[in-house]
């Protein structure tokens, strides 16, 4: 008896079948991998599993968003400031060149060390974060860089100051930049996609997510203490909310699930890296036919169509 | 806040005795402690009028409020959440929904449609937080999407009235999915020369507050409403630092520059009015 997430993506299967977005050499790879996802997600993952990816997406060996710039770019220049207030640590923008293009990059950063945590807040970005991320976007857009974008923070920080400088209308800002963007715009979720801080930088054509990764509305924690008035049923509520990538990829969250080496990204980041590199190019090379304002609009179509409960007119 | 006017001389009733959870009666003034009869509260626009405490508005008569008599026409009002995760907790998502649409007998916690105040056409999206808290997931990430459609198919402008705790839970990454979703359809009404009104009223949290409400062209809050994207307790709890007394109140948003007005109930009318004559360019 197929389930209703086998039979979505068998769906999505056929329908990429006769897609003209896929054609030519990259067909081939692309229905391959699909179709292994389809046989790793006739297997349902059990709860067991989810509470594993929540365990390694944040395992404090995982290589962050500045581990593999090291490894997937060349030239990388970093920007810093957000040309109004600060430089916040816990976002790294900057250009670099990937596969001979040059790109403009964004991703959360957490740090290795106490040290380097705090510097970088645990990752968890402040307004003029995302302001900094902002400007980054115009300038790729400006120029025609497509933008990668990795994703990786318990979420946005929740602090008075962060508060007071207006962290709930800056998220919305960014993701209205983002859906204004007429450049290629790829974004992988490489650790934790952590609520309203992870999708301020991943409104885009292409979103990714790395095999162990997770996604989701608020932290498995944060709902245990709403819903079961207790966070040490942390493991129930992921359990519930199922935030790893297969059920991502299933409710249509995610475009395709990155491999990683068999034990986790951070056993063997060389090789995460490699494959990360790998999914990243296929996607930009997908979307480099569509003129800019094409994008845009399949971009926006692509989010509006996310949980429509109806056939909805297309734009 | 609002100075507190004494009121020493008189309460108009004494509230009754708290609930049987603790809670205080839903009529009783936070503010100040009046208690009050429906018909009194519902004669002020839910507005005490000893201290000017606002409370909560219900989405229907935040409509009548709004609108010319009669004019409101409801639109999607058929839709209805699934259960995509088929979420358990304490108890299945499916019961909660029921019981909320019971208690409140709305199909979701937001009611879109097009109206008229005196006279200019527009479209309303008005959320319930009486609704499971007013969380956005599915539905009312739909409905805001249509709404945002119809005011560019029909080139008027839109106004939402906001009242969300957030995301809702129980439908999983799919909640989070609604804001870039609404925010891409205010973006499309911006493209299509469209404007958006957003009056934020208490609370405007989270993920409503981090998408569509913080997109407005003009964004007001009502007095002593909470827009915060981190609610006082967690960050308490979190960063262990001292709270000022007005942590993410309207009070606080309008002076660090995130509001263009604090508007009290009884003036929105007039104001959302004033916008809409702006906004239509007509005399």
């Amino acid at each position: 008896m197929p389930s209703e997430g086998e039979a979505q993506l068998r769906e999505r299967l056929n329908r990429l079948r006769s897609l003209p977005l896929l054609r030519g050499a990259r067909l081939s790879g692309e229905l391959a991998r699909l179709q292994r996802q389809l046989d790793r997600i006739v297997a349902e993952p059990s709860d067991e599993e989810i509470w594993r990816s929540v365990e390694l997406a944040r395992h404090p060996d995982r290589p962050y968003t500045l581990d593999y710039v090291d490894r997937m770019l060349d030239d990388f220049v970093e920007l810093h400031g957000d040309r109004g207030r600060a430089d916040d640590e816990a976002l790294v923008t900057g250009l670099g060149r990937f596969d001979g293009r040059t790109i403009a990059l964004i991703g959360h950063q957490k740090g290795r060390d106490i040290q380097e945590r705090s510097k970088r807040n645990f990752g968890m970005a402040y307004p003029e974060g995302y302001r900094k991320a902002m400007r980054v976007m115009e300038l790729a857009d400006r120029h025609g860089f497509p933008l990668l974008t990795l994703v990786d923070t318990p979420g946005a920080y929740p602090g008075v100051a962060a508060e007071q400088h207006g962290q709930g209308g800056m998220i919305a800002r960014s993701q209205a930049e983002m859906a204004r963007l007429r450049t290629p715009v790829v974004s992988c979720i490489i650790g934790e996609g952590g609520s309203g801080g992870a999708i301020a930088i991943a409104v885009a054509d292409k979103v990714l997510m790395q095999e162990n990764a997770i996604y989701s509305v608020i932290s498995p924690e944060g709902c245990a203490a709403i819903l079961w008035r207790d966070a040490g049923e942390a493991q129930k509520a992921a359990a519930a909310f199922k935030p790893d990538a297969r059920h991502c990829l299933e409710l249509g969250v995610v475009d395709a699930i990155v491999p990683e080496p068999p034990e986790g990204a951070h056993t063997d980041p060389d090789t995460a890296a490699a494959l990360l590199k790998d999914s990243l190019g296929e996607s930009l090379d997908e979307l480099a036919g569509f003129s800019g304002d094409e994008l845009r609009r399949r971009r926006r179509a692509r989010f509006r169509s996310l949980g429509a409960l109806e056939i909805v007119k297309t734009p | 806040m609002a100075a507190r006017i004494d009121v020493s001389i008189e309460h108009k009733h004494a509230p009754p005795e708290a609930q049987a959870d603790g809670k205080p009666h839903p009529n009783t003034c936070p503010g100040c402690g009046s208690h009050y009869r429906d018909d009194e509260l519902a004669k002020n626009l839910n507005v005490c009028p000893q201290c000017g405490h606002h409370f909560p508005m219900r989405a229907r008569v935040r409509i009548a409020s709004l609108t010319d008599h009669n004019s409101f026409t409801e639109e999607a009002a058929e839709l209805r959440s699934d259960d995509p995760l088929a979420f358990f907790d304490l108890r299945p998502y499916t019961e909660r929904l029921a019981e909320a649409e019971v208690a409140t007998g709305l199909g979701d916690a937001m009611v879109i449609g097009s109206a008229t105040l005196d006279t200019a056409p527009f479209e309303l999206a008005v959320m319930d937080f009486a609704f499971m808290g007013g969380s956005m997931g599915r539905v009312v990430g739909e409905k805001f999407a249509r709404a945002c459609e119809a005011a560019a198919e029909r080139q008027v402008p839109l106004v939402s009235v906001t009242a969300s705790g957030g995301a809702r839970m129980q439908e999983g990454i799919l909640s989070l999915m609604q804001l870039p979703k609404t925010v891409c359809a205010v973006e499309d009404l911006h493209d299509a020369g469209g404007a958006m009104i957003s009056v934020m009223a208490h609370p405007t949290t989270a993920g409503v507050l981090a998408s569509f409400a913080s997109l407005g062209d003009v964004i007001v809050a009502e007095p002593g409403a909470l827009l915060s994207f981190t609610g006082p307790r967690v960050v308490q709890q979190t960063t262990r630092e001292k709270l000022p007394e007005d942590f993410g109140l309207a009070e606080s948003n309008y002076r660090f520059g995130h509001l263009d007005a604090i508007v009290p109930r009884p003036e929105l009318r007039d104001y959302v009015g004033r916008l809409l004559r702006l906004f239509g360019n007509a005399e």
